[in-house]
């Protein structure tokens, strides 16, 4: 059965050879892989800026960079970081991996469109690049507020430009997952015997559909202003600048919940397998995740409370925004109560789950500080906030993404990495999050404001501290992914099912041959019954 | 590859995309909206200004093209070839028709000052600014989609000519013509909302 060729040494469509049998593929899971160094790429890219930010930041004054090339440096940050780091870094990796051969088919339902999305990344990429070497980086902040981005004489138009290719790109992925999953489901698989990566992954995609339009328009506003100056913003010619934060944040709040939702379906599937436990709540699970995709759509405007909103309105917002906070509690419950009297086998995709729940509760509950338009009002924009999202997107879907990296890289390249490089370097990462992100609340509840480029005396021992957590988180990542890439050269092949899961994929060789199964499938009733495993490595356990 | 002959599935994709389309659209109807609540005597003196009868044309032209489109698909499927060409070749031409219409339109407002960022517009009241800006945003963009959906109406018919599109394997053909219809619809809404504001 191990002797079928895997899909690196298949070509599909088989004419193709070389860089072509890439570059031309439609084979759901090479455009996956291309997906991962892509994306590793530009994460690498932004986590070195993001290091040069707490660089500058460490001592007062200017240490090493003027504050125009700050500005450039954590605008870069941000615009890299969501729209081409988190917001296609599970759906386009490990969706495109994955989905098809969780619901037990070959491929995605449009192959070529497929392939497409990734072309239009890469695109979206490259402008972002010629963005920078064209009249001066842009200045504005990733999220592009005018009357600013209208009126700056950097280059904003391309990098508003590139944010619009990446978001057709996200958008076409999504269309593409909920056909597939509606129409090339295993005929044995109903709706609730779906894995949870999967429905994450169908939630995501309705987002995706629902709210990526909204910016699409928003961004073309922004350049039809830059050469037209219609002055659909502009108070001076009857606009409103309130309309754009409108339009921007209903798209970008609901954005996310886009890459914090797969994240906690990568979560929901690690959990249950280190566990050795059936998944606790699994209904609960996937109704939070479609409550999570509806709720997150109306709360937009608590991003606005200080931009002049009726009190109706904040009161209204704010509300909707506690309502949000339910769903991912009870996925934060069902986690937990997975472990609970669980047979639990430690390895690094759990680890780093086990982090993810920490630090992803913390961003939560920081959340709710945010929600409440009192508080919001005392620390609004300032480092508290930054640390708020850096505790859910980095510590969430961050975390999530390594967890998932560390939990499928078996099954996507067959090689086995070393397990105690893969822990210190989580633990690095770890302990360098905390002393990162942690003095941000207090220095944020100090007063201290986001994106300044200089402070006041008093804010300079936080800012030490958190310049010294950066350096510790990157030594770390590098340390982590420089292990994965190691474990390419092991000539250890690994089995079909190295932990021990229950779901499709695990049914597949490991690297998967070209169409995923060589035997068809066997659908199980339930994803997470764990009562074949468990008795297989005792089994194991007895005859060694 | 394992081949899909899952016409439906095709479909579903493309009413997703089409749905995405009318969001695209909704923001600027929203921004629509807010204006219109905000400066309504404006935009209703504005409004009278445009020419209603070019707009009724217009709109007749857009639903005759949908009418040969729907045809066309209709034909296919009982195999008469030369109707559906027919079909797509009148509504590629309705879809040039409008866009000339359009074009005289424009011309006529530029003429008279009336363009983003011009003198006029500028110093005048702020309700006719936005409505001109939401009013060439606004057109100029379904102009945009005007062109796609005539793209796609040639590309089809170049498929049915070559005999790819058949009674059997119509999904492009289909596709396109919702695409058409979405872009007709659309205008449906832009009509009323800019020439008859009474």
């Amino acid at each position: 059965m191990e002797a079928v060729p895997s899909f690196f040494e298949t070509h599909s469509p088989s004419r193709y050879k070389g860089v072509w049998s890439w570059l031309l593929t439609m084979d759901h899971k090479r455009i996956g892989i291309m997906y991962l160094f892509s994306i590793l790429f530009w994460f690498l890219l932004a986590v070195l800026l993001g290091g040069m930010i707490r660089l500058e930041l460490m001592f007062i004054g200017q240490t090493f960079m003027s504050a125009e090339v700050y500005n450039s440096v954590f605008t870069l940050h941000g615009v890299i970081m969501i729209f081409l780091f988190i917001i296609p870094a599970l759906p386009a990796i490990f969706g495109n991996f994955f989905l098809p051969i969780q619901i037990g088919t070959d491929d995605v339902f449009f192959p070529k469109l497929n392939l497409l999305s990734w072309y239009l990344y890469m695109a979206g990429g490259l402008i972002a690049i010629v963005s920078l070497f064209s009249e001066g980086f842009p200045d504005t902040g990733w999220t592009f507020y005018v009357p600013f981005s209208i009126s700056t004489r950097t280059n904003v138009s391309t990098a508003v430009f590139a944010a619009f290719v990446l978001g057709m790109a996200s958008m076409l992925t999504g269309l593409n997952f909920i056909t597939t999953i509606h129409r090339m489901r295993h005929r044995d698989m109903g709706w609730m015997q779906i894995p949870l990566f999967t429905w994450s992954l169908y939630a995501t995609s309705w987002v995706q559909l629902l709210a990526t339009p909204v910016v699409s328009i928003t961004l073309l506003l922004v350049i039809i202003e830059r050469y037209f100056n219609v002055g659909l913003f502009d108070p001076a010619k009857g606009g409103d600048p309130i309309l754009y934060q409108h339009l921007f944040w209903m798209y970008s709040h609901p954005a996310v919940y886009i890459m914090i939702l797969p994240g906690m379906g990568v979560i929901s599937e690690i959990i249950p397998v280190f566990a050795r436990k059936s998944i606790f709540g699994y209904k609960a699970i996937v109704a939070s995740s479609m409550a999570i995709a509806i709720a997150g759509s109306l709360v937009w405007a608590h991003h606005m409370y200080t931009s002049g909103m009726s009190d109706t309105a904040v009161f209204v917002f704010s509300l909707l925004t506690f309502v949000v906070a339910i769903p991912s509690a009870i996925k934060v419950f069902s986690w937990v109560s997975t472990l609970y009297k669980g047979s639990i086998l430690m390895t690094p995709p759990l680890f780093l789950a086990l982090c993810f729940i920490y630090l992803f509760s913390v961003g939560g509950l920081t959340g709710l500080v945010l929600g409440a338009a009192g508080t919001d009002i005392h620390v609004h924009d300032t480092h508290f906030v930054v640390s708020h999202f850096h505790f859910t997107m980095f510590g969430g879907t961050g975390f999530a993404f390594f967890a998932a990296l560390h939990y499928w890289w078996p099954k996507m390249f067959g090689r086995m990495y070393d397990f105690k490089k893969a822990y210190i370097g989580a633990i690095l990462l770890t302990g360098g999050f905390m002393f990162h992100y942690v003095p941000m609340f207090i220095l944020g509840l100090q007063g201290m404001p986001r994106r300044y480029f200089d402070y006041l005396p008093q804010y300079e021992k936080g800012n030490f501290f958190a310049g010294f957590g950066a350096a510790f988180m990157i030594i770390g990542v590098f340390l982590m992914i420089i292990n994965l890439w190691l474990s390419l050269k092991n000539q250890r092949d690994v089995s079909s099912d190295p932990w021990g899961g229950t779901t499709l994929e695990w049914q597949t060789p490991s690297p998967p041959a070209l169409y995923n199964f060589i035997t068809e499938p066997v659908v199980p009733d339930y994803p997470y019954d764990f009562s074949g495993v468990v008795e297989r490595y005792s089994k194991d356990d007895k005859g060694e | 590859m394992a081949s899909h002959p899952d016409e439906s599935g095709k479909k579903l994709g493309m009413w997703l995309f089409l749905y995405t389309e009318i969001i695209l659209f909704g923001g600027l109807f929203v921004l629509y909206a807010v204006y219109f609540s905000r400066y309504f005597g404006d935009f209703k003196e504005s409004g009278k200004t445009l020419n209603r009868l070019i707009g009724l044309m217009n709109t007749v032209i857009l639903l005759f093209s949908s009418f040969a489109v729907a045809a066309a698909v209709t034909a296919i499927q009982k195999k008469e070839k030369k109707i559906a060409l027919t079909g797509l070749a009148t509504a590629t031409l309705c879809g040039l028709i409008f866009l000339v219409n359009k074009y005289f339109e424009w011309g006529h407002k530029i003429e008279a000052g009336i363009y983003p960022n011009s003198e006029k517009l500028v110093s005048g009241p702020h309700g006719q600014n936005m409505f001109f800006g939401l009013y060439y945003v606004i057109t100029g963009l379904h102009g945009v989609h005007i062109i796609i959906g005539m793209t796609l109406l040639i590309i089809s018919l170049v498929f049915v000519l070559e005999g790819k599109v058949t009674s059997e394997r119509f999904a492009l053909l289909e596709n396109s013509g919702l695409y058409w219809h979405l872009v007709d619809l659309i205008w449906i809404f832009i009509f009323p909302l800019f020439y008859l504001i009474i």
